[in-house]
């Protein structure tokens, strides 16, 4: 792959994917384990006329970015558990009034204070349903710095293309372990575009009227359109309304664009799938051991695939199903009690043959992990 | 050089009756008692002939429903 | 242009009650706008939560109604994305100074060039009539049954403690002072405050028999006094109003440009 090679933390991967992407704008507040991406950032961003600003807080954080997004930024922050916490109410604020914006959350031990400096995959149902209301969620991940640069520019195009903040879920163990990245030339990937509204001065401009494709039009504060942006139920101007037709609708808005495109937003990497055995699935750090695992069995001849997710939210159900088919054991590995196992089983037909193989200690999960595991699930005991 | 006196003349004093809602404020601080409410309470300038042009009204009103115009005549 | 110029007409009569501060805060900032004659493209009025909060839906300039008491952090953000664009912050007491007061404190220690429009009615308003850190010891309110115990915190000596650089007091009564001290405060460049003394006729004025809109404007009349006015000194529950505060110093954004310059420089 043509482009700068560099040794660096999955934390620096994401930064340089940021900048890739056209991050222009960052408020953040140190935490543990993703501080190095403020870092970084702190000096990256001023040396391409960008801006950077450490906020007082996380809850600041957040609702920073948002008015510099409506500002005509493409803006980011990036935090962990208790920060994720804070930003939830001014990230549901971002899903009701559309504004792109990317979240990173370097995911440790919780709940609360929990094991700031060790790994955890604990905040996959938060990041769905962590902020209030019914809403939708774009979720990705990464288990490898290629692919943690490759994702973070999907999420800027992502959040881009459907108005829409997306949560990026990294672990400890990704943001902090060193890797080689290669930093492709510009113009390699694809990059996404605000679409700007074409409505000229001086003629209506609605902000919250989707084309025929789906995409909202914006107009940048200072623009010549002003409109109003707001956290409450709202018409296409942007109004409050308590109309049940209006409210009805954009609940059903916000709640289809993501999820009617749940297949389009999936993506997944998958190793020997086709006619797998035994099937796991996993996702970030877990994947890594996981994918040791299979290629270990496989040596010896065994029926072993991996599907590795990259897309948590929306869910890929259809395509997990799909996946799973003929598998006669699904093995889910991850660092928490079971987040993603729970949707595998839902997704499943015969859920009694999904197991969970997960590790819940702050210690990362390793393939002799997953192959004590398997020995019990196989009945073979330790 | 002679100086020329001005003075303010009321041109327009309008009271938007769908946004008042008579809460009595222009009436009360007036400094001619030229309003009042009427019936439906709502201000209504009763005194119209009473009115300085000092435009209080017009600023003090919390709807926005005052609009006063004037314009500058030479004192005799 | 005129004062329906600046309005989104359609929305009239507004959603305050008979006699609200609010409306006649919004009067004289729409009066000081316009002397100033700043384009409406280049205002960004950023609001909270709360009654005061919906101004910001009743003007015509790029509006953002934001979260309860985070106002001052959208605000930031926009500022620093576009610092030529002209920021006005109108919230509320509670807003301001309760849930917002954290970000209250770090705007004005950036000292960034935001106008925060601070409309104290001393109560929640839109909730009911509950209790404020402006509502002082002693008054009643709906979760004061017993009478408030909390102090009040004294709005101009928190702004200058915090590193405001334009710190203002005025009051629904003195709407001339008040489009003044407005007019000035969006001109400073740096963090201006202006408290503006309001009156709650509906819940505040009511629960502690202060009478209506008039008598609590009557009240502020004679209880709100221009800065060293003699008559503070024989009266302690008095109240000075007037700019207490107007400073130079570095502006925000700006420091933030030179930090762009070297950075590109490559130092």
């Amino acid at each position: 792959m043509k482009g700068t090679a560099k040794f660096v933390q999955g934390n620096e991967a994401c930064v340089e994917g940021a900048l890739y992407a056209g991050l222009k704008f960052f408020a953040g507040y140190p935490i543990t384990p993703s501080t190095e991406i403020a870092e970084h950032l702190s000096e990256r961003l001023p040396r391409i006329g960008g801006k950077f600003i450490q906020m007082e807080d996380e809850i600041a954080s957040m609702c920073a970015i948002i008015g510099a997004s409506l500002s005509g930024c493409k803006v980011m922050t990036a935090t962990s558990g208790p920060g994720f916490s804070l930003m939830q109410e001014a990230l549901g604020y971002a899903v009701m009034a559309e504004i792109p914006c990317v979240i990173a959350n370097v995911q440790r031990g919780g709940p609360s204070t929990g094991i700031p400096t060790h790994v955890s995959q604990g905040d996959v149902n938060q990041a769905r349903w962590g902020t209030h209301g019914d809403h939708s969620i774009v979720a990705l991940t990464a288990s490898n710095h290629q692919d943690v640069f490759a994702i973070t520019v999907e999420a800027f195009n992502i959040s881009e293309t459907y108005r829409t903040p997306v949560v990026l879920l990294f672990d400890e163990v990704i943001g902090h372990m060193r890797e080689r990245l290669v930093v492709p030339e510009a113009g390699d990937m694809p990059i996404v575009e605000r679409l700007k509204t074409s409505v000229r001065e001086g003629v209506d401009y609605h902000p919250y009227l989707p084309r025929e494709d789906g995409r909202l039009p914006m107009s940048d504060f200072g623009g010549v359109h002003r409109y109003n942006v707001t956290g409450l139920f709202h018409d296409m101007w942007g109004f409050p309304s308590d109309d049940p037709a209006v409210v009805h609708g954009l609940i059903r808005h916000l709640m289809d664009k993501i999820e009617n495109r749940t297949n389009q937003l999936a993506r997944y990497r998958e190793f020997y799938t086709e006619h797998a055995d035994c099937l796991l699935i996993s996702y970030g750090s877990s994947a890594r051991s996981a994918r040791h695992v299979v290629e270990r069995r496989r040596l010896r001849g065994e029926s072993f695939g991996l599907l590795e997710l990259q897309t948590l939210w929306p869910f890929p159900s259809e395509i997990v199903r799909n996946k799973c088919a003929n598998a006669r054991h699904v093995i889910v590995v991850e660092m928490n009690t079971g987040q993603v196992c729970q949707n595998v089983r839902l997704a499943v037909a015969n859920p009694e043959r999904v197991f969970l193989a997960n590790r819940v200690d702050g210690s990362f999960i390793t393939p002799t992990d997953i192959q004590r595991m398997l020995h019990l699930f196989q009945g073979k005991g330790v | 050089m002679e100086k020329v006196a001005r003075k303010r003349k009321l041109k327009l004093h309008r009271i938007n009756a769908e946004w008042c809602k008579g809460c009595g404020i222009c009436v009360a601080f007036c400094p001619k008692g030229v309003l009042e409410l009427d019936q439906a309470d709502k201000a209504v300038a009763a005194r119209i002939e009473d009115c300085v042009c000092c435009r209080l009204c017009e600023l003090r009103c919390p709807d926005l429903a005052i609009v006063i115009e004037t314009e500058e005549v030479s004192a005799p | 242009m005129a004062v329906k110029d600046y309005i989104r007409e359609r929305f009239f009569p507004h959603i305050w009650c008979a006699g609200c501060g609010h409306g006649i805060v919004m009067n004289g900032l729409i009066r000081a706008i316009e002397k100033l004659a700043i384009p409406k493209n280049d205002i960004v009025m950023v609001s909270g939560i709360g009654c005061s909060s919906r101004m910001s839906g009743y003007l015509d300039f790029h509006t953002l109604h934001t979260l309860h008491g985070r106002a001052l952090a959208f605000a930031t953000g926009v500022k620093l994305s576009l610092p030529d664009l002209n920021v006005i912050v109108p919230m509320g007491d509670g807003d301001a100074l309760a849930i917002g007061g954290n970000h209250f404190i770090h705007a004005a220690r950036r000292n960034i060039d935001v106008t925060a429009l601070v409309m104290n009615n001393r109560i929640y308003g839109m909730t009911g009539g509950q209790y404020s850190p402006l509502s002082g010891r002693g008054i009643l309110a709906t979760t004061a049954p017993f009478s408030n115990i909390d102090q009040s915190f004294d709005v101009v000596e928190l702004a200058t403690a915090a590193g405001a650089t334009f710190v203002a007091r005025t009051t629904a009564y003195h709407v001339r002072e008040m489009a003044t001290i407005i007019q000035e405060a969006v001109v400073h460049k740096g963090f201006s405050v202006v408290e503006v003394m309001s009156q709650c006729p509906t819940y505040f004025g009511r629960k502690n028999r202060q009478g209506d809109a008039v008598a609590m404007l009557k009240h502020l009349r004679d209880t709100v006094h221009p800065i060293g006015a003699k008559a503070k000194d024989e009266n302690s529950d008095f109240v000075e109003r007037g700019v207490f505060v107007r400073k130079d110093r570095p502006e925000y954004c700006a420091e933030y440009d030179d930090i762009i310059r070297r950075a590109m420089e490559g130092s």
